[in-house]
């Protein structure tokens, strides 16, 4: 079933759908992000440039079960309340062997059911690299096309080194949790050292605050360290001071050659992956004795 | 396809929600599962902002009766005519005409095979590639029956 399915041939147009979107329909918008995530819709098409990054665009990453999505419901009401309307992009994995996916990010965001001043997406990862569908680039934009004055990408439980969100959002706040290893896991390189944000979510657990110190002292040595908050989605403990920090973040410097990088890399990845022989070129590789190595070297160039 | 697995109501029984929306997931969909205790009006609003082909809800407290066809009745007045919704949980036999009336497509009860929920999955596919009412809105007299 594709886009517009029900819908009345000038209807289906992405500019008519986009334009009711902008007027507020909430079920165009919702048609138009299928077809951005199928990959039948551009900035051109649909007659926009890509977003300047204002601080618009905030990814939320961090491991599984640290409280993201709790975060962002607390994030939706505060910041509804304050008159903001927000919209949410909400990825998960897709499986590798059926391309199903189990999308439950909104169990937890209350808002998304009833609060008309939110706009709730769900997103399978469809396997794409870094585990980042390259759509939320224009999803997010769409968006804030609609008038949604902040979008927040929850990305899917990561680990330390997913850092492909920082090629789709204006800002990063990396979300921590108490009791998740020693003192030597916030010494690490990774994601943390890209993060403009670090919060340290479950502060009504014993350890948080050691857990905050440790990230404070492992940050201070590299310069320009990024502010770390200690909230409780639970309770609510710090999150008006989350959501007031969060609209006039600063991005981190010193990380824009990483953020180039990675625009490069989900630049070429979607080449890469929209080839029209792409499922040709896999069944090759899956069923014959050639490299992919190999096959980059004769079949790409630059 | 994209499916909303939902549970209306006050009933905090949702193993069956949970084994379909898993069950679905491994035959390829991309399931949004809702949680417990959803109103008709937050469903139909998730299948909207979704943009959800299919629903299913389940209900195991008895009250079916007035939920599945307010739901459905809130789906067609908002437009969503093409949208499939089936059911499952206890629904005796003789109370579900009233709800394919009401423009559900298929119920499932206790030991349903998840070959067979794939199987209404793919039914319904094809039924929409050869522009065969499917919808909740969309009129004809379609029901699955098992062994199609």
């Amino acid at each position: 079933m594709g886009t517009g399915y029900g819908l009345a041939e000038s209807e289906r147009l992405p500019k008519t759908i986009f334009e009711q979107a902008i007027s507020g329909n909430r079920r165009s918008l919702a048609k138009l992000l299928t077809a951005v995530e199928n990959g039948e819709v551009s900035h051109d098409l649909l007659g926009i440039s890509s977003r300047v990054v204002d601080g618009s665009v905030i990814g939320v990453t961090g491991a599984p079960g640290v409280g993201k999505s709790c975060l962002i419901e607390r994030l939706l009401s505060t910041w509804t309340s304050d008159g903001l309307k927000i919209a949410v992009i909400a990825v998960d994995p897709s499986s590798p062997l059926t391309g199903g996916a189990l999308l439950g990010d909104r169990i937890r965001m209350e808002s998304a059911d009833d609060n008309p001043n939110v706009f709730v997406r769900s997103f399978a990862t469809r396997n794409q690299p870094g585990g980042m569908p390259n759509a939320v680039v224009l999803a997010a934009d769409v968006m804030r096309h609609c008038d949604y004055d902040i979008v927040l990408i929850e990305t899917v439980g990561s680990g330390q080194s997913e850092i492909r969100i920082v090629s789709v959002a204006d800002r990063i706040v990396l979300v921590e949790a108490p009791l998740r290893g020693d003192e030597v896991q916030a010494e690490k390189a990774g994601v943390m050292e890209l993060a403009d944000m670090i919060v340290v979510n479950k502060s009504d657990l014993e350890g948080s605050d050691r857990a905050a110190a440790n990230i404070i002292s492992a940050l201070e040595v590299t310069g320009n360290p990024p502010p770390v908050l200690l909230t409780s989605a639970k309770t609510a403990v710090g999150i008006e001071d989350l959501a007031v920090q969060l609209r006039t973040l600063p991005a981190k410097p010193g990380a824009e050659l990483a953020r180039a990088r990675e625009r490069l890399l989900t630049a070429w990845d979607n080449a890469l992956l929209s080839r029209k022989d792409i499922n040709e070129v896999l069944d090759g590789l899956a069923s014959s004795e050639n490299s992919a190595q190999e096959w980059v070297e004769n079949n790409l160039r630059w | 396809m994209r499916i909303v697995i939902a549970k209306p109501g006050l009933d905090g029984h949702d193993r069956g929600a949970k084994v379909v929306a898993r069950a679905l997931r491994d035959a390829g969909h991309e399931v949004i599962y809702t949680g417990l205790r959803r109103t008709p009006e937050q469903i139909v609003r998730t299948v909207i902002d979704e943009d959800a082909d299919m629903l299913g809800i389940s209900s195991l407290s008895g009250a079916h009766a007035f939920l599945f066809p307010r739901i459905c009745q809130l789906l067609v007045e908002a437009g969503c005519i093409d949208v499939t919704v089936f059911g499952g949980g206890i629904i005796p036999v003789d109370e579900r005409p009233i709800l394919f009336d009401s423009g559900m497509r298929a119920i499932f009860g206790p030991g349903t095979k998840m070959q067979e929920m794939s199987e209404f999955v793919d039914a319904v596919i094809s039924r929409v590639s050869s522009n065969q009412p499917v919808g909740v809105g969309e009129g004809g007299d379609w029901v699955w029956s098992s062994g199609e």
